[in-house]
């Protein structure tokens, strides 16, 4: 048989048939579900008088509308409210597994998901959002889907797609103190922009990926959607097998070598084909942070804002003016000359345990510099947060001035009261700076929980890497 | 889902690139439990000049006189011009339900977004790519010509300009099948309940462990 890429070998084994032209059906081992996508997918099966295939393939978790703060209080906005209780009731009439807004495993679902071994190698994941692409980190085919797909999983545990094709990004070398995943997540975005992974599954490898940890692997996967693709993925090693024994839906005793034996075919064969190579050299990447308003627009720290007069291409250079106007910036300003009002670290990019020990240390023994008015630290589950807190990292942020916060995706999209006002200015670890994300005028720039921890302090941008 | 077939439809030029689904239908409108209702509220920040919430009654909201959706030439407009990556970011199916409430049936675009060109699919929008240059000689005509429209036919798969100008386009035969006819995917797919149950059985046995 050819050989074949990661990508293949997790389309080949779920294939249950193909069309003529190409359209295939694929097979779906986990559906994840939240509040937002997911009202209409379970009011179209009631009105077909459809069940769910599996309900054990599923799991539930309301996320995007949860409060940060006085949750026993409930939700106060009746709109959000009704969405959360919807899904709640959904979860008790088809019989879906769901942790509840106040349960301890309650998190941002591409955080619980992994944790609670829920995402093992070799699944195919689909979650009616876009980040679902965070699951590709454990050799799984994980991608986002509309509420109409949600629906079609549901009710045939089935989802219609063509292949994609194949892209490898290769990153070697050792990185830099200071830098990270999420800065080679932007780099790798920065070198092929944000349409430059459409149309392809992205596979992640070489030396630099291979040494990131399962947090840092899924920092990766979940802003591959930000480069286009709609799945991204790693192959298979010790630190993947590492990170599921034990957890509570991971296969035990002779299941679980069984499976390790399998998970360990999970990567792409010596002289498998791509359709596209891209190479980045880690010794090369400094601390990045977008300055406009798509993740493309990213430089490193220690750039400047770049100047429309320089830019030949006519619609490039109306997105580059558009971008700076909304971001209130004059060309050419150095980038560790941005004042910032608003510090936000958490999110699926950036809301797990390392990322949280990552942005205290930064923070330890210092202060939120006075022209931040709001510096938070939403962790990406409950459990992280029980972690952190065991850890004594709350102690540490709320000591430097920071907000320790429940767990929710809060300020990366704003629908609950996390939010920026028209015109404040924004460190963000969250994978959008798309205008409004964060609140109607607000400005996001995208960073690393180092450097936006950095920047909480200083009030401004600074290079971790030289402090 | 409703049916495509042919359309001759007024033209509205949308000049920017990577347009978001973000921008397509803010955050606080997918609150809502329902999959309809979304028009008034399509490109809410650029449309109105408040901050939209729902709920509001939009016709008493101030309008963003410069937004070209606003602009009394391009009333009643069914196709949507764009520029490159059009639909990126959010899988938020409300951007296609958006679009489609608010009266658009096709968009044209030199490249979309995955998901959304998906999501376009199942709710009767016909996502149509173009190459750039074709797209920018459009924008050009349509700027230039009050009430300018186009002719879009799945069947032959072709846009035909007033010019006499006729563009090919692609589009997978799954998906114009289903587009032609208003057939929905889950009512195809359980045509095949025979081969979904058979793949199970042997991936059951393969890897247990997912079935636990
Ligand atoms: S944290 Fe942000 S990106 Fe992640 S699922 Fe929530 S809203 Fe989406």
């Amino acid at each position: 048989m050819d050989a074949q890429t990661l990508y293949d070998k997790l389309w080949n084994s779920h294939l249950v048939r193909t069309e003529p032209d190409g359209t295939a059906l694929i097979y779906i081992d986990r559906h994840l579900v939240h509040e937002v996508t997911s009202p209409q997918a379970f009011e179209g099966l009631k009105l077909a008088s459809r069940r769910p295939w599996r309900t054990d393939s599923m799991l539930a978790v309301p996320d995007h509308n949860v409060p940060t703060t006085k949750r026993s209080g409930g939700i106060s906005d009746p709109i959000a409210r009704l969405q959360v209780e919807t899904l709640d009731a959904n979860c008790v009439t088809f019989g879906i597994t769901e942790f509840k807004m106040n349960d301890i495993r309650q998190g941002v679902v591409h955080v619980m998901g992994p944790e609670q071994g829920a995402t093992l190698p070799g699944m195919t994941v689909v979650c009616g959002d876009s980040h679902t692409s965070t699951h590709g980190a454990f050799g799984a085919l994980a991608h986002g889907i509309g509420t109409s797909e949600v629906e079609h999983v549901m009710a045939t545990q089935c989802l219609v797609a063509k292949k994609s094709k194949a892209m490898l990004v290769q990153v070697n070398g050792t990185l830099h103190k200071g830098v990270t995943a999420k800065d080679v997540a932007l780099a790798v975005i920065g070198k092929i922009g944000t349409a430059g992974g459409t149309g392809y599954a992205i596979e992640f490898a070489g030396s630099t990926i291979r040494a990131l940890s399962m947090e840092g692997r899924m920092t990766l996967c979940n802003m591959a959607i930000e480069a286009g693709a709609r799945a991204g993925m790693v192959a298979v090693d010790e630190t993947t097998i590492a990170y599921c024994k034990g957890r509570p839906f991971a296969p035990q005793g002779a299941q679980w070598d069984k499976a390790v034996a399998y998970w360990r075919t999970l990567r792409s064969d010596e002289d498998a084909m791509f359709h596209a190579m891209v190479e980045l050299d880690a010794t090369k990447i400094k601390p990045q942070v977008t300055w406009g308003t798509s993740p493309e627009m990213v430089l490193a720290v220690d750039g400047r804002v770049p100047d429309p007069a320089n830019i030949g291409d006519a619609v490039r250079r109306a997105d580059t003016e558009r971008a700076l106007q909304y971001m209130g910036l004059t060309a050419n300003t150095p980038i560790t000359e941005i004042n910032i009002d608003k510090v936000f670290i958490g999110s699926c990019t950036n809301g797990r345990i390392e990322d949280m020990r990552a942005a205290a240390a930064v923070a330890k023994g210092k202060k939120v510099a006075p022209n931040v008015k709001l510096a938070m630290v939403v962790p990406g589950s409950g459990l992280v947060k029980a972690q952190a807190e065991q850890e004594g990292l709350d102690r540490i942020f709320i000591d430097a001035g920071f907000e320790w916060r429940d767990p929710g995706c809060s300020m990366c999209l704003a629908m609950n009261e996390d939010r920026l006002a028209p015109g404040e200015r924004c460190a963000s670890t969250s994978n959008r700076n798309f205008e409004g994300r964060q609140g109607q005028g607000g400005r996001t720039h995208l960073v690393s929980p180092e450097m936006a921890a950095a920047a909480a302090i200083a009030g401004h941008f600074v290079d971790v890497s030289k402090i | 889902m409703q049916k495509f077939k042919q359309l001759d439809g007024l033209v509205v030029p949308l000049d920017r690139a990577n347009v978001d689904t973000d921008a397509i239908i803010p955050k606080q409108f997918l609150k809502s439990i329902n999959r309809s209702g979304f028009g008034p509220n399509a490109f809410d920040e650029w449309r109105y000049l408040d901050h939209g919430e729902p709920g509001m009654d939009n016709s008493k909201r101030p309008l963003n006189k410069d937004f070209v959706l606003n602009q009394p030439r391009y009333q009643g407009a069914q196709i949507l011009l764009a520029r490159e990556n059009f639909g990126c970011g959010s899988s938020r199916e409300h951007a296609p339900w958006a679009l489609e409430d608010f009266g658009f049936r096709v968009i044209i675009a030199p490249s979309f977004a995955d998901i959304f060109f998906n999501n376009c699919f199942k709710n009767g929008v016909l996502p149509i790519k173009l190459d750039a240059a074709k797209v920018g000689a459009l924008f050009k005509a349509v700027e230039a010509n009050a009430g300018y429209k186009l002719k879009v036919d799945l069947e032959q798969q072709s846009i035909a300009a007033p010019d006499g100008t006729v563009y090919k386009f692609e589009v997978d035969a799954h998906r114009k099948h289903c587009l032609l006819n208003g057939l929905d995917d889950i009512g195809l797919t359980l045509q095949h309940v025979d081969d979904i149950k058979a793949f199970e059985t042997k991936h059951r046995a393969a890897q247990p462990w997912l079935f636990a």
